[in-house]
């Protein structure tokens, strides 16, 4: 009864999503109709399908459907087994959510664009992130992450008539193929082992699977699952793509479709991987704390608020993968419960990331449209404008930084724990390595917050820094609705962390054959632990109870003095000059310039200062100042490999004749000489 | 109940009793150590007193959050107060949190403190809140390496079993990681609490200042709470730092001689470590804000060091 209640859930939300794409296209001409039902048949499609998670979660996890389409090899299986439902629950929370925001957001983008498009394209990302979730066949799924790339490209190319956004949609386009091709090779090599497309039988000759042949198919899996999510150095795609696309569409590729990558990797390297080498786990850690890092530097040097916010996915894909890292090694010292933890910690970060990113980007979005710019320092003042708004971003603001008691603050709680349980178990030359990634941790957590107050100081604070900032207006309710939804989940996730730990034993279950998670929870939900009462508790809802009942001081001094105090409003202390201008604010530059000084290694950075003067040189009328930073992945990895691929393609052209006839032949010796080698063998 | 009630209101008053003066004793110290007569160590009562009965104004730029993070930075090292061991073993809430809640609550009243910078429009605020949350992150990696050597040690996060740990074994800080870890944490003391050579507690108005061009705008029961926030994170890293390496004279359990006694060793470390403060704040000159990183480093250097002789001794 429940399966089949689970299935009716399942379908009826891929139908909804199938049937708003549909929808989307032919409203096509009337984008008031194409917006209204795209985004409520998203909304029904998110709807049902958290509807089928949580039913999945109750009881019927391991529900599958098989669908053949008469061809041998290919089988659209759909399987909701633990580690599939969790995924698709925060897909389909994050779809609700934006779904419910677009129907504002669209409207405010104006008649001009083809909504219609958006409606179809965004549908049928949604359906096809749910068949990669999902799928359980290595065909079917491979085709559903085409689409799903295909979809993703086209809204990015939205507003195709900026040429960066042009070359933004190429770069994203090559780089996902790039990937794409790394997968199918590890598919390919797992199928010549298992004989089978299906992933059920990979997951069996996983045991089998050593040598070279491990080796490879970690590798080649470890690369294209790592383009999608967008590690270091495979990021240069993620911060171009994702801030030129509408900002719903930023949204969901910043908070689920780079997580398709963290689904492929827990799939493949916990479940079909078998014990994997120790230096594997060591190379994903050391590529977590990587990304981490340069991610958030380099989003501390960003002034584009949406790119900024695309940095900072890859530095939240690192903290993802110092947790999958760490479990990778507890496998191969044969520690499942650390590896539990590990996992944990980082599927966590999945769900509590996914959440606030979108909730950041969804603000943004708003911000955006507000302001007419993308430019941090033209904005400004915005608490005042929009104030619903500035309290989303700040609650995002909190929970990105990794702050109690919000969501990051448990999953990077977490993280540190299995990193400090790692140093205790393991040998002394690996053991290192643990409190390094731990102190690097701290680093990128301490840097994301000096982020966000830049962030969220010199977007929403002080003074309006131009003139359409000081005219924004608070978005319409739709929007702010979208917005509320996500910061609730990220207090709740936060503060109920408890209650949330329950859903990781299936996976944990099936994937590493424990179940912890009554081992992290002490004092009767009110606390979590490291794994025993003995190594560390936290209780995020005891501090957010603690600040309530402590809060009684500081209003009993108010009672006996406070009351009684002239408290009036003053201009701001403007060192004697007249008046305080936006023009004397601090901004975003000057506020990152001492980490550009501190870390001048890493940025290269490169200045010119022209002052223009008539007297003396000390009272300039103008002055003109430019400063950017090198790109280095992309100067010194990029460039070489774009130039020789340039260069054997010039070579190329003169088998590329421009005529049809010629390809054709092309095409037809080809196949002959595969039939003779396929008949040969 | 009772239980847990009784002992942390009685570790929130002290706590709250004992932060001004020791803000006052360091002042009067480090004027003695220049061969003035310096203030009373009462007046930083004095001061709170009278900030709390003062007028105030508000920046007519400042939000609502201008107002609200003199509560927030109260607040938290209010709370983290409760985390940890202060004259008894056993800190009263220390379940609610360990030494990394204890970190990262006190970031998140940074956070706030540098957003309220921010949030008045001055560029003295701006200023601020950019060296503040810069020099406090790259305070992290070292502060969090000498917290991972002395929880690999306890084999815990949590400060109530790190501190019967180290009660168990009084002598341990002449261990070499211990000593190495004290170093480090030192120097983030320092920096965490903005002290010379990092930044200068008793400037104002010049174009060093760190902590002191955040609150330039804040005035009447704000500053009062803010200074008193301050106080307080200062006293809790002192007593962690204390608690942690030099663990004698804690007492075991919550009992009226416990407490007093453990009250007794508890000033005598503390006016100890005041003095060293005092040392180093006379004897050297502010550095200049891009030579901070360097320091900051050795720390870094030293903590990792630290890690390592865990397990080489």
């Amino acid at each position: 009864m429940n399966s089949a209640l689970t299935g009716y859930a399942f379908f009826g939300g891929l139908l909804a999503y199938g049937v708003g794409a549909i929808a989307g296209l032919l409203a096509s001409g009337k984008p008031r109709l194409a917006r209204a039902l795209c985004c409520s048949f998203a909304l029904l499609g998110g709807l049902l399908e958290i509807g089928a998670c949580g039913l999945s979660l109750l009881g019927s996890v391991g529900t599958h459907w098989d669908i053949s389409a008469g061809v041998p090899f290919l089988v659209y299986g759909f399987r909701l087994d633990a580690l599939s439902t969790y995924f698709n629950l925060i897909l389909s929370v994050l779809a609700t959510a934006v779904s419910t925001y677009s129907l504002g957001y669209l409207r405010s983008l104006g008649e001009t664009k083809p909504a219609g498009l958006l409606g179809f394209f965004y549908n049928l990302l949604l359906l096809s992130l749910t068949a990669v979730f999902t799928a359980s066949n290595a065909f079917f799924f491979l085709i559903a992450w085409e689409v799903m790339a295909l979809a993703s490209y086209c809204l990015i190319s939205y507003e195709h008539r900026h040429q960066a956004t042009r070359r933004a949609g190429i770069l994203y386009f090559v780089m996902s193929h790039a990937g794409t091709c790394c997968l199918w090779v590890g598919f390919l090599l797992l199928t010549s082992r298992a004989g089978r497309l299906d992933f059920a039988s990979f997951a069996t000759v996983a045991a089998s699977l050593t040598g070279p042949w491990q080796v490879a198919i970690f590798l080649f899996f470890f690369a294209g699952f790592g383009v999608k999510s967008g590690i270091i150095p495979l990021h240069i795609w993620l911060p171009e793509a994702h801030p030129v696309a509408p900002s719903n569409i930023s949204a969901l590729m910043s908070g689920i479709v780079i997580k398709t990558g963290i689904y492929g990797m827990a799939r493949v390297f916990f479940e079909f991987l078998g014990v994997p080498p120790l230096w594997a786990g060591m190379l994903v850690l050391i590529v977590g704390v990587v990304s981490a890092l340069l991610g958030v530097l380099y989003a501390l040097m960003e002034h584009d608020l949406k790119r900024l916010l695309a940095y900072h996915s890859i530095e939240n894909i690192g903290i993802i993968l110092i947790g999958f890292g760490a479990a990778l090694m507890f496998i191969s010292l044969n520690q499942p419960r650390l590896a539990a933890i590990a996992l944990i910690a980082g599927l966590y970060h999945t769900m509590n990331h996914a959440i606030f990113k979108c909730l950041l980007f969804l603000g943004a979005g708003s911000v955006v449209n507000a302001a007419k710019t993308r430019n941090m320092e033209e904005m400004g003042g915005l608490i005042r404008r929009m104030p619903q708004t500035a309290l989303g971003f700040l609650i995002g603001a909190i929970a990105i930084s990794g702050l109690p008691p919000l969501n990051g603050f448990v999953s990077e709680w977490l993280t540190y724990q299995a990193l400090l349980a790692g140093f205790s178990t393991t040998e002394p030359l690996t053991r290192i390595l643990f409190p390094l990634a731990g102190a690097l941790l701290a680093l990128t957590a301490a840097l994301a917050a000096t982020c966000f107050v830049k962030a969220f100081g010199i977007t929403f604070l002080a003074l309006p820094r131009s003139e359409s900032a000081e005219h924004a207006q608070e978005s319409g309710l739709s929007m702010l609705t979208g917005m509320v939804v996500l910061a609730l989940a990220c207090v709740v996730l936060g503060l109920g962390a408890t209650l949330f730990l329950p859903v990781f034993d299936g996976i944990t279950g099936s994937l590493l054959g424990t179940r912890i998670s009554g081992d992290l929870i002490a004092a009767g939900g009110l606390a979590l632990t490291s794994g025993s009462i003995r190594g560390g508790t936290v209780s995020p809802a005891g501090i957010a109870a603690l600040f309530v009942i402590v809060s009684v001081f500081p209003s009993l001094l108010w009672l006996i003095w406070g009351r009684k105090t002239k408290r009036s409003v003053g201009p701001t202390w403007d060192c004697g000059l007249p008046g305080l201008t936006a023009e004397n604010e601090y901004t975003a530059f000057a506020f990152s310039k001492p980490l550009r000084m501190i870390f001048a290694a890493l940025y290269q950075p490169q200045r010119e200062i022209e002052a223009e003067y008539e007297v003396s040189p000390y009272y300039p009328k103008a002055i003109r100042f430019e400063s950017e930073i090198e790109p280095t992945f992309e100067k010194r990895l990029y460039d070489p490999i774009r130039e020789f691929i340039l260069a054997i393609a010039n070579r190329m052209r003169t088998i590329q004749a421009g005529s049809i006839h010629a390809y054709l032949a092309y095409i037809f010796v080809t196949l002959i000489v595969l039939l003779l080698w396929g008949v040969r063998s | 109940m009772r239980s847990l009630v009784v002992p942390a209101l009685i570790q929130f008053l002290l706590f709250l009793l004992i932060a001004p003066l020791v803000t006052g004793i360091l002042r009067t110290m480090k004027a003695r150590l220049q061969t003035r007569r310096g203030p009373a160590i009462w007046q930083p009562y004095r001061d709170l007193h009278k900030l709390l009965r003062k007028g105030m104004v508000i920046p007519d730029t400042a939000s609502w959050l201008f107002s609200a993070t003199p509560y927030v930075v109260f607040l938290t090292a209010a709370i983290v107060g409760l985390m940890i061991p202060m004259v008894v073993t056993v800190a009263p809430l220390s379940l609610f949190g360990g030494v990394l809640a204890v970190v990262y609550l006190l970031a998140l009243g940074r956070f706030f403190m540098a957003l309220g910078g921010l949030d008045a429009g001055t560029p003295f605020g701006g200023l601020g809140s950019s060296r503040e949350m810069t020099i406090s992150a790259i305070a992290e990696p070292a502060l969090m390496l000498a917290i991972f050597t002395v929880a690999v040690s306890a084999n815990s996060t949590n400060l109530t079993d790190m501190a019967k740990f180290a009660v168990s074994q009084n002598w341990r800080f002449l261990a070499p990681s211990q000593i190495l870890a004290f170093g480090a944490l030192f120097i983030v003391l320092i920096a965490e609490t903005g002290r010379i050579p990092v930044d200068n507690p008793a400037t104002h108005l010049e174009l060093t200042m760190i902590h002191e061009a955040m609150v330039l705008e804040y005035s009447g029961p704000y500053l009062a709470l803010i200074e008193w926030g301050a106080s307080l994170k200062q006293l809790v890293l002192m007593t962690l730092l204390v608690n942690t390496f030099f663990p004698f004279g804690l007492s075991r359990d919550w009992t009226a001689l416990g407490v007093t006694a453990g009250m007794g060793f508890y000033l005598i470390k503390l006016l100890l470590l005041c003095c060293f403060i005092a040392l180093v704040e006379t004897t050297n000159a502010k550095m200049r804000l891009f030579r901070v990183p360097e320091l900051l480093a050795v720390a870094f250097i030293l903590g990792a060091l630290a890690l390592i002789s865990t397990f080489v001794f």
